[in-house]
This record gives C-alpha cells, sequence and structure tokens, in this order.
C-alpha cells in the first residue's frame, strides 16, 4: 500500500474515533433525564432508580463510552425506548430504503449532472449553454421539499400517474419502484443541478488545455473528444463535489422520507427524536456521520484510480 | 497534394493571414518562418481545418483537387484521421495525462483504422521503434508525467504518424526541447519524411533548424507570405527587407564578440515591433519597421512578384525602373 493509502486510512479512522466521541459526549450532556422519559412523570423514585442502574447510567462516563463502542462494533446499539426493540433491528429494517433512495440519487444526478455540463461546456457561449446554465441556478435555488411539493401535485394529485406517498414494501418490486420516482426525482434535481454547474466549468478548463487539440488534431469526434478526453481529465473535482453530494443526499433523505412517507432511517430519526428516543438518535446520528466519512474516504481512494500523477507524488 | 490559393483569415479585428499561396507535394520539406504573430500558426490551423469558428475564410484550399475551404467539420475529421497530422510546441502538456502513452497512440489506429487490440499494440510497438524510442514495449505502458521531454515529442511524433499521414505539420516542434535534443527531432523528422515520402510542415521561428530541415521555405510577417523559394536560395541571397532584416539579427558564432577598435560587437535588429493585427498597415504590413518604406506601402498591398512571390513595392520599383 503506497504512503497515500496507508496515511487516508489513518485518517478515516482517526475522523471516525473523533466522530463517536463527539456524538456520545453531545448525547450525554443533554438535559433531561432518560429515565423520566421512559417510565413518565408518575414513576415513582426507586423505579427511577432501578431503571437508571438498569441502563448503566450509573457507571462512570468513560466506561458508559467504552460499553457503547464496543456493542457498536458487533452491531449492538441497546434497546430503543419508543419501539422496545434493538435499536440494530429498527436499523436493519429500515436501511435499505434511505441506501436506496440516496445511491438511486447519486445515480440519476451524476446522469443529469454529467450530460448537462458536457452539453453546456462544449455549447460554451451559445444559447445551448446559457438555457441550461439558467435552468441550472433555478434547480439550485429551488429546495428540495418545496420541488418534492410541486412534483407530488403535478405527477400524483393531478396525473395521478405516481403514488404520491408512502410504501408497501419490497415484495411488489414494481410498486416498491413507483413509489421511490418521485423521491429520487427530487433529491437528483437539486444536487445534479450543482453538480452541472462543476461539470461545465471543469470541462472548459480541460478543454484549453493542448492535450485537447492534440486529440482534434487526431480526426476524432467531438464527443469521443468529450467523452474520452475532456471528462475524465475533469473528474478530480467533479468527484470532490460527488463525495459531499452523496453525504447531503443521505442527510437529504430526513426531509425526503418525512415528505413522501417513507419508512427509512431519515424518517426514523424524526420519530426518534420526537420521542426522546436516546440509544436510537445516538446510534442514527453516529450511522450518518459514519456514511459520510466512509464516501470522502472513497472519494480519496478514487482519486488516486483517477490520476496516475498522484501516485507518484503522494 | 495540399494547394493554397489566397488563402485569408479574416476575424473582426483584422486578417491573421492574408493571401497566402502554398503547393504541398508528397515527400514536400516546406519551413514557415517568422515572428510571433506573423501568421504561423493559423497557415498551419488551414491545412488542418482548425480554424477558430470565429473567423471568415476566402480563397481557395484543395487537397488533391478537393476544395476544402468551407468544407463541413466531419468531413475535415476525416482528413485529419489519415491524410494530416500535427504535432505541437509543448510536448509537456500535449500528451493526455490519464492515459497510458502506448493507448494514445493506439486510439488513432483502433478508431480510424479498425485494428484489434494487439494488432495495435504492435504497430504502437514498431513506430516506436521508428521514431526512436529505447525499449518500446516498456515504454508504451508508461504515462507521459514519467517520460522526458524529448521522449514525450517522440510519442507525439509517433501519435502523429499513427495512421500514415501524407503530411505532417509540425509546429515549433523543438522549441520547448534541449539544443542537442531539439536537433535529433529536427533530424528525425527529415529522416521521417524521407522514408515515408511524406510532407513536411516545419513551422519555426529558429532558422538553423529550417535550413537543416527543409528544401522549401516561406517567410512570414503579419499575415503574409513576404517571399517564398528554396531554402538555400532565399536564405543565401534573401530577397525581402524582411528576411534580410532576420538573417541579420542571427548571431553568427565564428564573428568577434568585439568591434577592431575594441567595442563590444551589436547585433543589427529591426527596429520597432510587430504590431498588433488591428493596428497593422492596410498595404505592406511591414511598413514602418522596413528600410526601404517608399510612399505607397502604407495603402497598397504590394502583389507578389518574381521567382520568389516578394511582396515589396522597393523590390518591385527596382525590378521595373
Amino acid at each position: 500500500m503506497s504512503y497515500f493509502l496507508l496515511r487516508r486510512t489513518i485518517g478515516f479512522l482517526a475522523t471516525l474515533v473523533a466522530v463517536s466521541v463527539v456524538v456520545f459526549a453531545v448525547m450525554n450532556v443533554l438535559p433531561g433525564d432518560p429515565a423520566l422519559t421512559i417510565l413518565g412523570l408518575d414513576a415513582t423514585d426507586d423505579a427511577l432508580a432501578a431503571l437508571r442502574d438498569d441502563l448503566g447510567l450509573n457507571d462512570p462516563l468513560l466506561a458508559r463510552y467504552f460499553g457503547w463502542v464496543a456493542g457498536a462494533l458487533v452491531g449492538d446499539f441497546g434497546t430503543s425506548h419508543s419501539f422496545r426493540v434493538p435499536v440494530a433491528e429498527l436499523i436493519a429494517e429500515r436501511l435499505p430504503m434511505t441506501l436506496s433512495l440516496a445511491v438511486a440519487g447519486m445515480i440519476l444526478t451524476l446522469i443529469i449532472a454529467l450530460t448537462v455540463g458536457i452539453y453546456a461546456a462544449s455549447h460554451h457561449g451559445k444559447p445551448g449553454d446559457w438555457i441550461t446554465m439558467f435552468l441550472s441556478q433555478l434547480g439550485i435555488a429551488i429546495p428540495a421539499f418545496w420541488l418534492s411539493i410541486l412534483l407530488v401535485l403535478l405527477f400524483a394529485v393531478n396525473l395521478r400517474w405516481l403514488p404520491p406517498g408512502g410504501f408497501a414494501g419490497w415484495s411488489d418490486p414494481v410498486a416498491a419502484m413507483r413509489s421511490l420516482v418521485l423521491p429520487t426525482v427530487a433529491l437528483a434535481l437539486v444536487q445534479s443541478a450543482v453538480l452541472a454547474r462543476v461539470t461545465r466549468s471543469s470541462a472548459l478548463e480541460v478543454m484549453r488545455q493542448d492535450f485537447t487539440r492534440t486529440a482534434r488534431a487526431s480526426g476524432f469526434s467531438q464527443r469521443r473528444i468529450l467523452w474520452r478526453h475532456v471528462l475524465p481529465n475533469a473528474l478530480v473535482p467533479i468527484v470532490t463535489i460527488v463525495g459531499m453530494q452523496f453525504a447531503a443526499l443521505v442527510t437529504g433523505t430526513i426531509v425526503i422520507e418525512n415528505v413522501f412517507y417513507l419508512p427509512g432511517l431519515g424518517r426514523l430519526i424524526f420519530q426518534s427524536i420526537a420521542n426522546r428516543d436516546l440509544p436510537t438518535v445516538q446510534a442514527l446520528v453516529m450511522l450518518f456521520a459514519v456514511i459520510v466519512v466512509t464516501a470522502n474516504f472513497v472519494v480519496d481512494l478514487l482519486y488516486v484510480l483517477i490520476d496516475p500523477r498522484l501516485k507518484a507524488r503522494t | 497534394m495540399f494547394e493554397m490559393h489566397e488563402m485569408t483569415v479574416r476575424f473582426s479585428i483584422g486578417d491573421a493571414l492574408r493571401d497566402a499561396s502554398l503547393r504541398i507535394a508528397p515527400g514536400d520539406r516546406l519551413g514557415i518562418v517568422g515572428e510571433s504573430g506573423s501568421g504561423k500558426s493559423m497557415l498551419a490551423a488551414c491545412l488542418m481545418g482548425m480554424v477558430p469558428q470565429s473567423a471568415t475564410l476566402s480563397g481557395r484550399l484543395t487537397i488533391d483537387g478537393t476544395d476544402m475551404t468551407h468544407a463541413a467539420e466531419d468531413l475535415w475529421q476525416t482528413i485529419r484521421a489519415r491524410r494530416a497530422a500535427m504535432i505541437f510546441q509543448e510536448p509537456m502538456s500535449a500528451l493526455n495525462p490519464l492515459r497510458r502513452v502506448g493507448d494514445t497512440v493506439a486510439e488513432p489506429m483502433r478508431v480510424h483504422l479498425g485494428l484489434g487490440k494487439a494488432q495495435a499494440r504492435a504497430r504502437v510497438q514498431a513506430l516506436f521503434e521508428e521514431v526512436g524510442i529505447p525499449d518500446p514495449s516498456a515504454r508504451l505502458r508508461m504515462f507521459p508525467h514519467e517520460l522526458s521531454g524529448g521522449q514525450r515529442q517522440r510519442v507525439l511524433i509517433a501519435l502523429a504518424l499513427a495512421c500514415d499521414p501524407e503530411l505532417l505539420i509540425a509546429d515549433e516542434p523543438t522549441t520547448a526541447l534541449d539544443a542537442n535534443v531539439a536537433l535529433k527531432i529536427t533530424d528525425l523528422l527529415v529522416h521521417l519524411s524521407q522514408s515515408r515520402n511524406m510532407a513536411l510542415v516545419f513551422i519555426s521561428h529558429d532558422l538553423a533548424a529550417v535550413a537543416r530541415a527543409t528544401t522549401e521555405i516561406a517567410v512570414m510577417y503579419g499575415g503574409d507570405i513576404v517571399e517564398r523559394g528554396p531554402t538555400a536560395a532565399v536564405l543565401g541571397t534573401p530577397a525581402h527587407p524582411y528576411t534580410q532584416g532576420l538573417l541579420a539579427a542571427r548571431p553568427d558564432p565564428r564573428a568577434m564578440p568585439r568591434e577592431a577598435d575594441g567595442s563590444r560587437r551589436r547585433l543589427p535588429t529591426i527596429p520597432g515591433s510587430v504590431p498588433p493585427l488591428q493596428a497593422m498597415a492596410k498595404g505592406c504590413r511591414f511598413t514602418g519597421r522596413c528600410a526601404v518604406e517608399r510612399s505607397e506601402c502604407a495603402s497598397v498591398k504590394p502583389v507578389p512578384t518574381g521567382p520568389r512571390h516578394t511582396t515589396c513595392h522597393a523590390l518591385l520599383h527596382e525590378e521595373t525602373p
């Protein structure tokens, strides 16, 4: 393994440790007594004390931190106060929904953004460029939840092509896909507006470079030059943004799942916060953080795959 | 056969190329000399169909008799694919940095000639040998950043030769290279032109390199071809005042650095500098810097005259008293 990869891997692990400390600390300095939340205001002092003991709340903070981390490493996040089932079970049940949304949103974002960005770059200074860049400016300005509501009004209420929300489970794959179309589009449109602009400016930069002229002098078609020579060289800034956008998509599902009433992690975290379900919230915040940090780690690894010069330099 | 007849490339700010006429037959080695902004690269762009879209073309450009003056981009793509190739000044940045050089050179063979992977690879290896890249089978797996400037220029030459072009345009191929590497690249281009009967257009401001590489020469100033003819004759007895100035401004390594009275010997220079395109004279573009300037020079465009197609009013006046 090269020095570059080693350094990034150590950085990745260190970030995870730091995140876990912050998440644990924030959750445990919050005011309020979990035992009181669980048993309600009518509970006797004896019952509260017994439950605190049972939950391990009387142990030293450090012991509780290591207990939590040790559990999390083997997939044990404790028991949800409000659902009365292991948190791990809740997550396992809802993770596929959120991941499907985020991954589908990311793929759609890439398809739209790369096509539009390359199109705009190759029509630089012409009407095609202005129109697509105006639309992307519009896309950046629109909040995802508002776009979701518009999409529901148009495609579900007026045209009745797609369901307005809800999810009947994966047993009927066609129905499941149909319920995911609008949320995916709502997630992807806003993100692709940003990414299309990045793609355009990065491609324009590459098109000014000498090797693009060499490709043209070799008699290649404009399409081949754009997709085979310009785009790969424009990828480094694009991938950087994609890493951040994947994180934004995962956290964006919190809003989208609530608008479309989808049983994913986003809806779960929303309910858990409302119910003061501390173990669940803590596990979910940690999980979102892990996804974000991992996405950025993957981006770092992609840089090396894209650009052979990085391997030599580091 | 590439033929240009009174080609003009007009931009909104002025003409980057004016009434250029040339003939390039198979095996010809033509040098184009002139300062930056003299229209050398625009002439090359015309031959490749790579003139910027904002320009207006007039005159006539034919390839084997076919009029290409206003040819569509896809027709030019077939010319660039198989018949005309070009190498550029900066070997450092002219290669796609993300690709192994072997793949870069194989791409036109695979796209334009339809060769398979193994066939293309064998051909790339043979080309690398032909352009003097040592240990080709190892080099073709390398990335551009792993090669020296001279090696990269050789890779670019191999790329240009990938589909056996009839014409190779080398735009300042040696400017970015060390002197002795430059010499080797120049000799390689001459050798390739001879062994393949391929026409070579060698663009440079280095008169020594052009003298070494070419049999014909065209001298350019401000978008005009001011004089053209056999290289030895033009450089031996320059006719146009600009060519004379250019040759006089060349340092002679054999000359003494000091005059007889001990003062430091100064190189003669052409007074002034090339004006920007929008400030060029309507007539002869050398107006204002010329030692034999006449009253009509600024306003009347001189007609190419004599065996060298020299564009100069003073010469015209001398020859027809």
